[in-house]
C-alpha cells in the first residue's frame, strides 16, 4: 500500500481480474442513511406500502369493487375490519387496491415532473444566457398558478382519465425540478471536470447527461421523495374533485370523497383513507429528510 | 514571569468519526517563552491545527475529544477552565489569525467595529476609546484610521489579512496564534504581511504560534521551531538548530523537495509513499514506511525523544530506543 | 527543435459591468517542441486565463494561437474537435477536476471512449497501462475520487490528459494544491513523463521556485502583460525587470543565510478594469520615471533570448 507511489513504474501488480472492488459513492450514502432512524422507519413504510401494493390481489380478503347492499354501512367488525362503504364494499379490499393507484399515480407523475424538469434545469444551468432565462421564465409562469389549479385546467383540457391525471401533476410538479437542477447544474458547470470533459472533447450533450445530471441527482432525489407525497395528495385533490379516477375504481382520494356524504354516521369511510394518505405522505417526508441528510457531501465524515 | 508563557505537555485529541477514531494528536509536548516565535510545520493532516485549537479551546466536540494532556498557559492549566473563563482569555490573552481573511470577517460589520469589539468585551473601555483604540491598530498595521467605518469587501486580500491582524493584536495578548496566515496570499503580499507581522511582534513583545506548511515562511519570522508528522512533534529545535543540523528522516526529507530557488540542481528527492492514514496510522515510528533510513526497531517501537541542548529529535537513528508516549 | 505553438498578440477582454477586464493583453510567445514554458504571476495576472486560451478551452478576443504552423484560434469545431488529442491540461485542484461520480477507469477511459479508440475491453486495457504510466496501481479502477489522496487524484488527472497521446500539455498549477512531500513527486512525474513522451508543457504557477525547476524558458506576467521572458536560468542570475525581481525576492527561502536583499513591493495589484497608463507596474515600481506612466515600454530582447519590458533597462 505504501509504495504503490513510490516509483515511477511500479511492478505491473495486477491485471483487470485484481482490482478492488466496486464501492458507487451510493453505497455511502445508503451506510449514513442507516444510521438515521425515522429515515429508515420512513423508507419500511414506503417498502411495506409497495409490497402491499404489488401483493394487493393476495392480501384484500374481498373483492374491491363487489357490491353488497345488504352489508353498506357496516362499521369495523372480525368479518370486516375496517367496515363497509355506502355500496357494502370492502373498506380494507378497497384501501389496499386504492395503494395501488395511488402509489402508481404518485410514482409516474414524480417521474415525469422529474426528467423533464431535470433535462430544463440542466439545460438552463449548462448554457445559461438566454436559453435560461426562456426556460426559467416559463417555469415561473408555471410556478405563479397554483399546483392544484393547473392541474385541474389540464386535466379538464385532456380530459379525466388515469393518464392524463399523471401528467397533469408532473407538469404541475415541473417546475420545482427544474429549478433545483439548474441551481446545482450552475455550480457543477464551473467545476472543472466540466472543463477538463470539453478539454477532451465531449459534446455538450454528453457533458449534460453525463457529468450534470448526475452530479445534480442528490437534490433530484430528495425533491422526488417529497414530490411523491405531494402527487399523491394532488392525485387524491383531483379525484376528490371528480376530476381523477372515477368510481367505482378504489383510489384513496376519490374514497375520500365519497365518503364525505357519510361523515356523521359512518366516520369510518373518510378516516381511514384519510389515515393511508397522511401515512405515506408522512413516510415519504421522513424519509425523504433523511435522505437529504445522507447525501450532503459537507456532512461527509 | 518565571518558566515559560505556554508549556503543552503530552497532548491527545482524537476525532470521532463514523469511519473510526482518527487520532489526530498523540502526545505533542513543547515550550514557548514569552515574546519568542514557534513555527509548527508540517502537511496536511500532522495535527497543526488541532493542536492549536486545544490551545484556543476551541476543538470541535463532537467529534473531537481531548483525551489527555495539559496547556499551561501564564500558570493556568486551560483545559481545566470552564467555558466561561476562557472566553475571558480567547481575544484578550490569547488571540487567532486565521487563514483565510475573507471568511474570518464579517462582511457586514465595518472593520472598525471588528476590532472595536474585543476591546469593548474585555478591557471595559466604552464605545468612543475603543473606536480610538482601534484606529491606532489600524494605522498599526499601516492601514490608514479614516477607513475605520468601510467593509471588509473594500480591501484587498493582504489589507484585508492586516485588518485580522489588528484584530488579533488589539487587547495585547501575550500569545497570539496564526493558522496558515499567509497561505491565501500572493508572493508579494505575503513579503508584506510576514515584514508587518515581525515588526509587530517586536513592537508588541508578544509571544506567537506561526502554523504553517511553508518551511520558507518559518525561516523569514521564527526563532523557533517544531515539525509534526502524524499527529506528533518529530522534531523541534531553534531555527538554527532545525535549518542548520536537522536530524530527522522527515525534516530532511521535507527540506530536500523543495526546489532550490536559489542553487541550481536538476533533480529534487521527493518523499517517497502517501500521506499516513489518520484513521489508521503506522505502528512503531509513523514515519517508517515512507522512512529511507527504516530499521527493524522503527516499525515496531515508537522512538523516544533525545535532547541535545534543546534540539529534540524523536527517532531510533538517535535514540536508544523505548516507547516514551505511545 | 521547431517551435510547436506560436501566440501573436493574443488579447482576451471579459465583459463586466463595469467595462473590461484585461486579462490578457496583447500577450506574444513561442514554445519549442519538447520543452517548458513557465508561466508565472500572482493571481489575476492572466496566466490561467492563457493556458486556457492556448487550448481553446476560452475564446479570445483577438490574435492568432499557431500550433504546428496552423492557427487553430480560427479553427472550425470539426478540426477544434480532432486537436483536442493534441493538446491536453492538467489542472489545479485534483478535488475539482474530476467527476465525484465516476470511477478512477472511467475518467480515465472517457477521452478514449469520446474518440472512439478499440473496443471497450481493449480501452480498459488501455487505461491499465495509463495507470502505471502514471503510477497508479490498477487495482483502483473502480476506485472513487473521494477515496483517494490529493497526490493519487492528481496523477488521475494526468493519466486523463495523457490518453490521448497529446503532443502539447497545459499544466495550470498543477501541485499548488498538494502537500511539499508530494508535490516533488507529480514535478518529477511531469519531468520523467515529458522525456519519455516528448512532451511539451506550458506550466502555469505562482510558485517561482517550482516553475524554475521544471521549466526551459520563463515568462513573468502582470496584469496580462509579459513583463520579462528569458530562459529559465538567466532570468534567475540576471533578474532585469522591477517585478521579476520583487517576485523573486518575496519567496521565502528554507535557508538560514539568505542571499537575497529584501526587496518588499508597496500596495497591491491595481484593477485589470482600468489597467494604469503606460507601463502597467509603474503604481508600484520603486524605478518609476515620468515616462513610464505615459508609453507602455515594449517587450525588447537584451541579448540571447532575454526580453524585457521595461523603460529603465537599458
Amino acid at each position: 500500500m505504501n509504495n504503490e507511489n513510490g516509483t515511477l513504474f511500479a511492478p505491473s501488480s495486477g491485471r483487470t481480474k485484481e482490482r478492488e472492488k466496486r464501492r458507487s459513492p451510493w453505497w455511502e450514502v445508503w451506510r449514513r442513511l442507516r444510521r438515521n432512524k425515522a429515515a429508515v422507519a420512513g423508507m419500511s413504510v414506503v417498502i411495506l406500502l409497495v409490497v402491499v401494493a404489488v401483493l394487493a390481489p393476495v392480501l384484500a380478503p374481498y373483492d374491491p369493487n363487489q357490491t353488497n347492499i345488504k352489508m353498506r354501512l357496516q362499521g369495523p367488525s372480525s368479518e370486516h375490519p375496517l367496515g363497509t362503504d355506502n355500496f357494502g364494499r370492502d373498506m380494507l379490499s378497497r384501501i389496499i387496491y386504492g395503494s395501488r393507484i395511488s402509489l402508481y399515480v404518485g410514482f409516474v407523475a414524480v417521474g415525469i415532473g422529474a426528467v423533464f424538469g431535470g433535462i430544463l434545469g440542466a439545460i438552463g444551468g449548462y448554457y445559461g444566457g438566454r436559453l435560461d432565462n426562456f426556460i426559467m421564465r416559463c417555469m415561473d409562469v408555471l410556478l405563479a398558478i397554483p399546483q392544484i389549479i393547473l392541474a385541474i385546467a389540464i386535466v379538464g383540457a385532456l380530459g379525466t382519465s388515469l393518464l392524463n391525471l399523471m401528467i397533469a401533476v408532473g407538469i404541475s410538479q415541473l417546475p420545482r425540478y427544474a429549478r433545483v437542477v439548474r441551481a446545482s447544474a450552475l455550480t457543477v458547470r464551473g467545476q472543472e471536470y466540466v472543463e477538463a470533459a470539453r478539454a477532451v472533447g465531449a459534446s455538450d450533450a454528453r457533458i449534460i447527461l453525463e457529468n450534470i445530471l448526475p452530479n445534480c441527482m442528490a437534490p433530484i432525489i430528495v425533491q422526488s421523495t417529497l414530490g411523491v407525497a405531494q402527487a399523491i395528495l394532488s392525485a387524491a385533490a383531483l379525484s376528490f374533485l371528480g376530476l381523477g379516477i372515477q368510481p367505482p375504481t378504489a383510489e384513496w382520494g376519490s374514497m375520500l370523497s365519497s365518503g364525505r356524504q357519510f361523515l356523521r354516521n359512518a366516520p369510518y369511510l373518510t378516516f381511514f383513507p384519510g389515515l393511508a394518505i397522511s401515512v405515506v405522505v408522512l413516510a415519504l417526508n421522513i424519509f425523504g429528510d433523511g435522505l437529504r441528510d445522507s447525501l450532503d457531501p459537507k456532512l461527509r465524515q | 514571569m518565571n518558566g515559560p508563557l505556554l508549556e503543552v505537555a503530552d497532548l491527545n485529541v482524537i476525532y470521532k468519526t463514523y469511519e473510526g477514531t482518527v487520532a489526530a494528536v498523540n502526545g505533542v509536548e513543547f515550550s514557548l517563552e514569552a515574546g519568542r516565535t514557534l513555527g509548527l510545520v508540517g502537511e496536511s493532516g500532522a495535527g497543526k491545527t488541532t493542536t492549536a485549537l486545544s490551545i484556543m479551546g476551541l476543538v470541535p466536540s463532537p467529534p473531537g475529544i481531548i483525551t489527555s494532556g495539559s496547556v499551561n498557559f501564564a500558570g493556568k492549566n486551560l483545559l481545566s477552565l470552564s467555558e466561561k473563563e476562557m472566553k475571558k482569555i480567547r481575544g484578550n490573552h490569547i488571540s487567532m489569525i486565521f487563514q483565510d481573511p475573507m471568511t474570518s470577517l464579517n462582511p457586514v460589520v465595518t472593520v472598525g467595529v471588528q476590532i472595536s469589539e474585543a476591546l469593548v468585551a474585555h478591557q471595559n473601555l466604552s464605545e468612543a476609546e475603543a473606536e480610538k483604540k482601534a484606529m491606532e491598530m489600524l494605522e498599526k498595521v499601516q492601514i490608514p484610521g479614516q477607513r475605520y467605518r468601510e467593509y471588509p469587501h473594500e480591501f484587498s486580500g493582504g489589507m484585508r489579512q492586516r485588518v485580522v491582524i489588528a484584530m488579533a493584536l488589539a487587547c495585547n495578548p501575550g500569545l497570539i496564534i496564526a493558522d496558515e496566515p499567509t497561505t491565501a496570499l500572493d508572493v508579494t503580499i505575503q513579503a508584506q504581511v510576514l515584514e508587518l507581522m515581525r515588526s509587530l511582534k517586536e513592537e508588541f513583545s508578544t509571544a506567537m504560534i506561526m502554523i504553517t506548511h511553508d518551511l520558507g515562511v518559518v525561516g523569514e519570522v521564527c526563532d523557533h521551531v517544531a515539525v509534526m508528522y502524524a499527529g506528533r512533534i518529530v522534531e523541534t529545535g531553534s531555527l538554527e538548530q532545525i535549518f542548520g543540523n536537522a536530524r530527522h528522516p522527515y525534516t530532511l526529507g521535507l527540506f530536500r523537495c523543495i526546489p532550490d530557488i536559489e542553487e541550481e540542481t536538476s533533480k529534487i528527492r521527493p518523499i517517497e509513499g502517501l500521506m499516513p492514514d489518520p484513521l489508521d496510522l503506522p505502528s512503531g515510528c509513523p514515519f517508517h514506511p515512507r522512512c529511507p533510513q527504516c530499521m527493524d526497531l522503527c516499525r515496531t517501537v515508537v522512538p523516544g525523544v533525545l535532547d541535545d541542548g534543546g534540539h529534540r529529535v524523536m527517532c531510533h537513528l538517535y535514540g536508544k530506543g523505548g516507547a516514551v508516549h505511545g | 527543435m521547431a517551435d510547436l505553438i506560436k501566440v501573436e498578440n493574443l488579447v482576451k477582454y471579459f465583459p463586466v459591468a463595469a467595462g473590461n477586464v484585461h486579462a490578457v493583453d496583447d500577450v506574444s510567445f513561442a514554445i519549442k517542441e519538447g520543452e517548458t514554458l513557465g508561466l508565472v504571476g500572482e493571481s489575476g495576472c492572466g496566466k490561467s486565463t492563457t493556458g486556457r486560451l492556448l487550448i481553446r478551452l476560452i475564446e479570445a478576443t483577438s490574435g492568432r494561437i499557431l500550433y504546428r504552423g496552423r492557427d487553430i484560434a480560427s479553427a472550425d469545431k470539426k478540426t477544434l474537435h480532432d486537436m483536442r488529442k493534441e493538446m491536453q491540461i492538467i489542472f489545479q485542484d485534483p478535488f475539482s477536476s474530476l467527476d465525484p461520480r465516476k470511477s478512477i477507469g472511467e475518467t480515465i477511459g472517457k477521452p478514449l471512449e469520446i474518440f472512439g479508440m478499440g473496443s471497450k475491453r481493449e480501452r480498459e486495457e488501455m487505461v491499465d497501462a495509463l495507470m502505471e504510466k502514471v503510477g497508479l496501481s490498477p487495482r483502483l479502477f473502480y476506485k472513487y475520487p473521494h477515496e483517494l489522496d490529493g497526490g493519487r487524484r492528481q496523477r488521475v488527472g494526468i493519466a486523463r490528459a495523457l490518453s490521448l497521446s497529446p503532443s502539447f500539455i497545459v499544466c495550470d498549477e498543477p501541485v499548488s494544491a498538494l502537500d511539499v512531500s508530494i508535490q516533488a513527486q507529480i514535478l518529477n512525474l511531469l519531468q520523467e513523463l515529458q522525456e519519455t513522451m516528448k512532451l511539451t508543457y506550458l506550466f502555469v504557477s505562482h510558485d517561482l521556485s517550482v516553475v524554475k525547476h521544471i521549466s526551459n524558458r520563463i515568462a513573468v506576467m502582470y496584469l496580462g502583460k509579459i513583463v520579462e521572458s528569458s530562459p529559465s536560468l538567466e532570468l534567475f542570475s540576471n533578474t532585469l525587470h522591477p517585478y521579476s525581481q520583487a517576485l523573486l525576492a518575496a519567496v521565502p527561502i528554507p535557508k538560514l543565510d539568505r542571499k537575497r536583499e529584501r526587496f518588499i513591493l508597496s500596495g497591491g495589484v491595481p484593477s485589470p478594469i482600468n489597467p494604469p497608463s503606460g507601463c502597467r507596474f509603474h503604481t508600484r515600481c520603486p524605478w518609476k520615471m515620468d515616462i513610464c506612466s505615459r508609453e507602455e515600454p515594449p517587450l525588447t530582447d537584451r541579448g540571447g533570448g532575454h526580453f524585457v519590458a521595461c523603460h529603465k533597462v537599458k
